[in-house]
């Protein structure tokens, strides 16, 4: 019952990798929970904004843009939190909790490549979203970000951020239950100094500096200014860039396999 | 030559002990059993021959190799069913099995994994929707999927109900039939007396007993018993006399003697010798559940073997 490959290095090859990262894949099809609320619920929201007709009129008191136009980057940054906070950390604590990375510890597989494919998988949904939501935007007549390069900047160091969170949640969160209640109790303050609820332009003074300070706060500032032309501003960047350091190096340093 | 070799094993865990000492060896192609009960440090002595665990103290050596220094290749040699391990619920077994297949360099080829598990007819059946009983099997399954040459068994069959143990148990035969060497961890008596070539009785994180399980029950109490119906009354003394002989008992018309060795013979031969045959001759033998509850304690045991633990034959 015997079939040899050849012996290679001491690891299994990246093609067992992809193969794991295929299988996750379809795994996250079959229970698309979080894919409907991090990629659906942005649509959604997008396709109902769009609709609204005061949101695709040019206002004064916002320098003449649009509300919808603000609603970009805080429509993009939700589907980033929520893969990030709830799509990394849930199913890498589940399996920890079922005990599934401690099999894959018994085999040549090493465990982290687990880690590997939740990231793989999450940041392929996420460049889906971002996709979808940029695009319907633009069919809705907002023209996309006047700096490609400052707003691709921020996205990544948004992702950065976000997804360090999410494996600082996984690195110790008990269950795949836990991970998903600390993920969402993260995700909706969060998502409110995004400027879910208000757009960050419409916050009172105090409100909007806590914003500035907060992960998806820092990046839809980033988003926004990007999208109007500039650059964005360091203080913006550097936030993401420090909580992607803090949380990336403790989920790093605590994960626990087992 | 044994290929794999445990001495002075020591594992603590804060001020816990959860093994003190545990030596044993396991000889190519045998199944060999580590029983005990819950807490005795069964699991923590099988991570640490597979490498999940660095021990404190002692060495180990598994196939030639170091499962601290040398894990990456044990792995590719050692398959593992972990207790209280479970897939993705909606995972499909052949997914299951590609997947772990994948990892390993060598393997066993799927199919026929299946066929020898029972479970062809469900390879594209979710996790989740599988039995207990094929469950366990797929788990089985993906310890041999990198045609390991030691398999390690964990609880294998804890939660199966009575009819899916014994097919389990009937599977694990045919897997050492195909050259693997098996360790199989258990604290159930009838699995290690059903399946084992040797027994570890593992308790308080030390081996206390190692034998065949049958030379395990013997070392307990005597270890053998015949009961008969004597045609004539006899000296008893005739037959304490014997060295095989231990202890004898009338039980109204039935005498029972207990002792060990080639017992029935003595006895038969001694008996016809005086000119007295021996009639309805039963056998007995206490079973490795007497010699668990001798060995590792728990209730205070007579000293007779009792022939209705399920061992005697007519």
């Amino acid at each position: 019952m015997t079939s040899r490959r050849s012996p290679s290095g001491p690891r299994p090859p990246w093609r067992a990798f992809w193969k794991l990262v295929a299988t996750e894949a379809k795994l996250a099809v079959r229970t698309p929970v979080v894919l409907i609320l991090s990629v659906g619920l942005p649509v959604l929201m997008l396709i109902i904004f769009g609709f609204v007709p005061t949101f695709n009129e040019p206002l004064a008191d916002l320098d003449g843009l649009t509300v919808l136009s603000l609603y970009a980057p805080i429509l993009s940054v939700f589907a980033l939190g929520f893969l990030g906070l709830v799509g990394v950390s849930m199913p890498l604590a589940g399996y920890r909790e079922q005990g599934v990375l401690r099999r894959i510890s018994c085999t040549p597989a090493p465990p982290s490549w687990m880690l590997g494919a939740q990231l793989v998988i999450n940041l392929g949904v996420a460049v889906l979203a971002l996709l979808i939501v940029n695009l319907g935007i633009k069919a809705f007549g907002v023209s996309g970000p006047k700096h490609v390069g400052g707003y691709a900047l921020a996205i990544v160091l948004c992702v950065a951020a976000i997804f360090g969170i999410g494996l600082w949640i996984a690195s110790f969160a008990r269950s795949a239950n836990v991970a998903n209640a600390i993920g969402q109790v993260l995700f909706y303050p969060m998502m409110f100094f995004a400027g879910l609820y208000f757009p960050r332009e419409m916050m009172p003074g105090v409100l909007r500096q806590v914003s500035d300070w907060t992960p998806l706060g820092a990046a839809v500032d980033a988003l926004q200014t990007a999208a109007e032309g500039s650059f964005p501003s360091a203080q913006s960047l550097l936030v993401m860039a420090g909580y992607a350091l803090v949380f990336g190096a403790i989920a790093v340093k605590q994960f626990k396999w087992e | 030559m044994p290929i794999i070799e445990v001495s002075g094993l020591r594992k603590t865990y804060g001020d816990v002990v959860a093994v003190d000492d545990v030596s044993f060896s396991v000889e190519e192609g045998e199944i060999f059993g580590i029983l005990g009960p819950n807490g005795a440090g069964k699991t923590t002595t099988v991570e640490c021959v597979i490498g999940l665990r660095a021990p404190d103290a002692g060495s180990i050596d598994v196939l030639g190799l170091d499962p601290r220094t040398q894990r990456e290749q044990l792995r590719e040699d050692v398959g593992v069913q972990l207790q209280e391990s479970v897939l993705p619920g909606k995972l499909r077994v052949g997914e299951a099995l590609d997947l772990y297949r994948s990892f390993y360099r060598r393997s066993a080829d799927p199919q026929q994994l299946l066929d020898l598990l029972g479970l062809s007819g469900k390879r594209d059946a979710y996790f989740k929707n599988l039995s207990g009983g094929q469950k366990q099997r797929l788990s089985i399954a993906l310890a041999l999927i990198g045609d390991p040459r030691v398999a390690v068994l964990d609880e294998l069959t804890t939660g199966l109900d009575p009819q899916a143990r014994r097919e389990t148990w009937g599977l694990i035969e045919g897997v050492r039939e195909h050259g693997v060497t098996i360790i199989l961890v258990t604290h159930f008596m009838d699995e290690a007396q059903r399946l084992c070539d040797r027994v570890a009785l593992v308790d308080h994180g030390r081996v206390v007993a190692l034998d065949t399980p049958e030379g395990l029950a013997e070392r307990v109490r005597g270890g053998k018993l015949v009961r008969f119906t004597p045609s004539a009354p006899f000296n008893d003394g005739l037959l304490t006399a014997l060295a095989e002989v231990r202890s004898l008992e009338h039980q109204g018309e039935r005498v029972a003697v207990y002792g060990s060795g080639d017992l029935v013979n003595a006895v038969i031969l001694t008996l016809a010798a005086a000119g007295v045959t021996a009639l309805n001759v039963e056998l007995g033998a206490p079973s490795l559940e007497d010699a668990f509850v001798d060995l590792v304690g728990g209730a205070e045991v007579g000293d007779e073997p009792q022939g209705a633990s399920g061992e005697v034959r007519p």
